[in-house]
């Protein structure tokens, strides 16, 4: 038998792709992604209308998507972040059916629970060989963890693994084995590397993301996490490594060995791990060639599936085990409900990603942002989109204060003992109106463009287009 | 008092705005084009007539590309503008 097909074209059909199916795509090539385009151009070529897209994040590179939706041939987008470029276009109300955005937790979860069906799985495989096992650790097009892909490759009826890097069988250190992959494509590239991973990611040198990292740094070492055994979840972004460097200076002043970090992983974390901060680093994607590097050699550094890392349907997921949990906000409401989904004008640029995930499992979620980005004030009366609800989110830090979710008295009443200069978020909001006056309220439209799905499946909120003035 | 000569004050950066002014001996042109238009149109633009009222200054040709800008920057950078314009503060 033989699973290797010759084109793109000859998976689809050996495949069996119809109208009015759904295909799944994992976003480990982020914006340099080639799959996602290639297939959806071989299926417009064919003829095939009325697709669902469930991909677990859609980047700027997707915008040929726009198109494919005007044409009829996309009528349906499921998704857990979703890029500047579609996201314009989606608020603008391009499409009759609303966008459906889960968290990556929640994706693998409704894909195990069998409510998220997948027909057929494009998987982006860095490397493979001809019986299907799969590894993003080798290769030109190496992405390192293949995290989001597992649940694609269990659950859809049909897997097409599309690689530039065919190796010899068998695959020593595969990742997704060969018994559920049914057909391997071998093409030129499956992605921009450039555009795949960065090269380094690098600490912020902006003084008012360095003030806010520091202060959350302080709020980490007074909530009593910071011991031995501590566990911790910190971004790419610039603000949320500094916070680890930060973190990483008190552990070493205080002999304090953590027990694992988990995420998105860069360089940076994998360095701390490597200093004997943490004994694992869980890693459900690599956002840069250190990470990569790490996972490919470092037998601490363990690649996690998306249902491992956050899954509400599983027994027990990482998240269920992570102390802290550095995240970012758009908007934050007095409510401490996060908005991660839109801009302060509407328009779609992001998602929960596993934002409301970590939130809900960690002991202590911490908020970076600006008080203030580009004029706009952070706190609002009401967030434009709920992304992460209010009850899970702890502590709002700002270059002018933290605000503590009145939930958590007595974490309260210990970051105050500490000096730190813990505001009501009333206060924060009121701070920032008078820098950059009161904001006049957006208006939204009256269709609804998207549904954000919480992690557990049901309706946390609604998007609606956005008013062309 | 009147914008003699064209002339250029700000960047294009975050929080900051960019201003293009321009003699003209029978209006007053105000173009603003802000990515917070639908939050602070109404005050961006009061801040901007504010300065050229300061400045006597009730022709000319002003165009604004705003990126979020603070009320007090936007007023240093109409001030810049005008001075460099060949507008004096009487």
């Amino acid at each position: 038998m033989s699973k290797l097909m010759g084109t793109i074209r000859e998976a689809i059909e050996k495949a069996g792709l119809k109208d009015g199916m759904t295909i799944s795509f994992h976003h480990h090539m982020r914006n340099g992604d080639y799959v996602l385009n290639m297939v959806l151009e071989e299926a417009a070529a064919m003829g095939i209308r009325d697709l669902t897209i469930n991909a677990s994040s859609i980047f700027d590179i997707h915008e040929p998507l726009i198109e494919h939706i005007k044409n009829g041939v996309v009528t349906q987008i499921e998704c857990n972040y979703m890029g500047g470029r579609v996201g314009k276009a989606i608020s603008q109300g391009i499409m009759e059916k609303p966008v459906i955005f889960r968290t990556h937790g929640g994706r693998a979860g409704d894909m195990e629970r069998g409510a998220s069906r997948i027909d057929i799985a494009f998987l982006a495989a860095p490397c493979a060989d001809p019986m299907g096992n799969l590894s993003g650790k080798y290769g030109p097009s190496a992405c390192g963890s293949l995290g989001y892909a597992f649940s694609d490759a269990m659950y859809a009826k049909k897997v097409v693994a599309v690689t530039d890097h065919l190796v010899p069988y068998p695959l020593q250190d595969a990742s997704i084995d060969e018994g559920y992959v049914d057909y391997v494509v071998q093409t030129e590239q499956i992605g921009d590397p450039a555009r795949i991973v960065s090269g380094t990611t690098k600490i912020t040198r902006d003084p008012v993301g360095l003030r806010i990292a520091g202060l959350a740094a302080q709020v980490v070492k007074h909530s009593g996490y910071l011991k031995n055994g501590f566990s911790f979840q910190t971004g790419a972004g610039g603000a949320s490594l500094a916070v680890a460097k930060y973190v990483e200076e008190m552990m070493e002043k205080d002999h304090i060995k953590g027990s694992f970090c988990m995420g998105g992983i860069t360089g940076y974390m994998v360095d701390m791990a490597n200093k004997g901060f943490f004994d694992t680093i869980l890693d459900v994607q690599c956002f840069d060639l250190k990470a990569i590097e790490s996972i490919r050699e470092n037998p601490k550094h363990r690649e996690i599936s998306a249902m491992r890392y956050a899954s509400p349907a599983a027994k027990s997921a990482a998240v269920d085990s992570l102390d802290v949990v550095i995240l970012g906000a758009t908007q934050v409401d007095l409510d401490f409900n996060v908005n991660v989904h839109t801009d302060s004008n509407g328009y779609i640029m992001g998602g929960s990603g596993g934002h409301s995930d970590t939130a809900a499992g960690s002991k202590l979620a911490i908020i970076v942002a600006p008080l203030i980005r580009a004029r706009l004030p952070l706190i609002v009366d009401r967030v434009l989109c709920k992304s992460t609800p209010g009850e899970t989110v702890d502590v709002i830090v700002t270059q002018r204060g933290i605000a503590v979710n009145p939930r958590q008295k007595e974490l309260r009443d210990r970051l105050i003992k500490a000096g730190l200069p813990v505001r009501d978020i009333r206060e924060l909001k009121k701070m920032a109106e008078e820098i950059a006056g009161v904001p006049r309220p957006v208006e939204m439209g009256d269709k609804v463009v998207a549904q954000v799905l919480y992690r557990d499946g049901t309706l946390l909120d609604t998007i609606k287009n956005v008013a062309e003035i | 008092m009147k914008i003699l000569k064209n002339a250029v004050a700000g960047t294009l950066e975050s929080s900051d705005l960019f201003i293009q002014i321009e003699p003209d001996d029978t209006e007053l042109v105000l173009e603003i084009d802000s990515v917070v238009a639908n939050q602070y149109m109404d005050a961006i633009r009061g801040a901007v007539l504010e300065t050229l009222k300061e400045f006597d200054v009730s022709t000319g040709k002003i165009f604004i590309k705003d990126k979020g800008a603070l009320d007090c920057v936007i007023r240093a950078r109409m001030e810049t503008a005008l001075k460099r314009g060949g507008v004096e503060k009487e």
